[in-house]
């Protein structure tokens, strides 16, 4: 199991390494959600703290669910999804080095694009700063779980690009929420984040745990 | 006998309804608090029940056709033509309960909508759904099914996190009318015409949800034995 996760992974790595396709379409999106943001809402001071969680949270949503799926359409190429179908691993295995890939490129995105969001926002933290560290993480796995669970989903149908997000959207609801309140609570100080970390951190686990349980059924769909 | 079996139940139904709506427009008393609007929890909750009622049909319709989907396809398909059925009508009943909400809400409160626990749980129910319903579109045959099934599980996992996550964030919804603190219930002269009322609505959703079932049960043998004739040609080609 390790062994053909890791193999899948140095793959994907691989490929995104050469090609930088994602992160770089990401990067642009994301930095673009941003900026069209700060131009709609004219964020200053406490207001920017106040918006600064929920603009990041979905501009990550938004720059990504239009990676996701290049993803898997990377492996309908060729035929290499049909491949790994009937190559005798578990779907498990392949779903979760796509996971841990995704999971890679859109925290690179972050760290990136963290220093321009504060410039832009005029962003300073008041609460305990080094808690968006475990914030981020939980947010983005949860997004990218379901993320590479849906677009895996949705590669199968017609209008692939239009379908994931329809479908990933509503189910990411309360982690979005989670997310949004929890980053607002770090950066303006007023109250404490632990009850959204808690409600994000069981997200996780409940939809891996059910990410890794279906996506058999989703591979081999038929 | 069976078309006669329906046309006595429907008939049946539609008088349920009007006694329905006789019971909560005439005879109910008005509300001591709300005056008139209060009488659009007759249609409110009973729409509210049947819909996620409807919307558990469906989870066990998916479920089901995940279950059989290779030991027995037969049955399979009955669940998912469930699984569909269910859907549509929840989706339609949910409707009315956003709908029906907002109107009281304007009155009651003075807004039209709020972000609170059941608010939202209902919205993001129904958004869920759509989408599966969405999905249903985009995609063809047992394929479709599948994955249809795997995203029905999904949001009925999803419906208690959104719903606890805007417990914890505000609740302004009237808490629970029924089996709620000492205090709640209704007065037994409302009572009877909102049971009245539950009754009627439920009978009325039933008599749909099978009729959409009847006619998925239809379109999937019209599929069925298009597949089966274009094979037959291809073989005698």
């Amino acid at each position: 199991m390790t062994r053909i996760l890791w193999t899948h992974l140095v793959k994907d790595l691989r490929i995104e390494w050469r090609s930088k396709e994602a992160i770089n379409s990401m990067l642009f999106f994301a930095l673009l959600v941003v900026v069209l943001f700060s131009l709609a809402f004219d964020p200053r001071g406490a207001f920017a703290r106040e918006i600064a969680g929920g603009v990041l949270s979905v501009a990550t949503l938004f720059a990504s669910s239009s990676a996701l799926n290049q993803a898997w359409a990377r492996e309908i190429r060729h035929q290499v999804l049909d491949a790994q179908r009937m190559a005798p691993s578990s779907g498990a295995a392949l779903f979760l080095s796509k996971a841990l890939a995704n999971f890679l490129f859109v925290t690179i995105v972050q760290v990136i694009l963290a220093p321009v969001f504060l410039v832009f926002y005029n962003l300073r933290v008041v609460g305990n700063g080094w808690l968006l560290a475990l914030v981020l993480p939980l947010g983005t796995w949860a997004l990218v779980a379901n993320g590479t669970f849906f677009a895996a989903l949705s590669i199968r149908s017609r209008n692939r690009e239009l379908l994931l997000p329809l479908i990933l959207f509503p189910i990411f609801i309360p982690a979005l929420l989670a997310m949004v309140l929890a980053t607002t609570a770090i950066l303006t100080g007023e109250s404490a984040p632990d009850l959204w970390i808690k409600l994000l951190l069981g997200y996780d686990i409940i939809f891996t745990t059910v990410c890794l349980l279906l996506f058999d059924t989703v591979l081999h769909a038929e | 006998m069976k078309k006669f079996a329906i046309g006595i139940y429907a008939i049946l139904v539609a008088a349920l309804m009007i006694w329905g709506f006789y019971q909560a427009m005439y005879v109910a008393p008005n509300d001591a608090m709300q005056g008139e609007i209060f009488r659009i929890i007759y249609y409110h909750v009973p729409s509210a029940i049947v819909a996620f009622v409807f919307f558990f049909v469906s989870l066990f319709g998916s479920i089901g056709y995940l279950a059989w989907r290779r030991s027995n396809p037969a049955v399979a398909q009955k669940a998912d033509a469930w699984a569909l059925a269910g859907a549509e009508v929840g989706i339609v009943f949910c409707t009315v309960v956003l709908i029906t909400g907002p109107i009281w809400g304007r009155r009651a409160w003075g807004i039209w909508w709020t972000w609170d626990a059941r608010l939202t749980t209902t919205l993001v129910l129904w958004l869920i759904y759509v989408s599966y319903l969405l999905l249903r579109r985009f995609a063809a045959g047992p394929q479709m099914q599948t994955l249809a099934a795997v995203l029905n599980i999904f949001g009925a996992i999803d419906v208690p996190i959104v719903y606890m996550a805007n417990r914890w964030w505000r609740t302004q919804h009237p808490s629970p009318v029924f089996f709620g603190a000492p205090g709640t219930g209704m007065a037994k002269s409302m009572l009877i015409p909102f049971d009245w009322n539950l009754l009627a609505w439920f009978a009325w959703g039933v008599l749909i949800l099978g009729l959409r079932y009847a006619v998925e049960r239809k379109h999937q043998k019209v599929a069925q034995a298009e597949a089966e004739r274009a094979l037959g040609d291809h073989v005698q080609a």
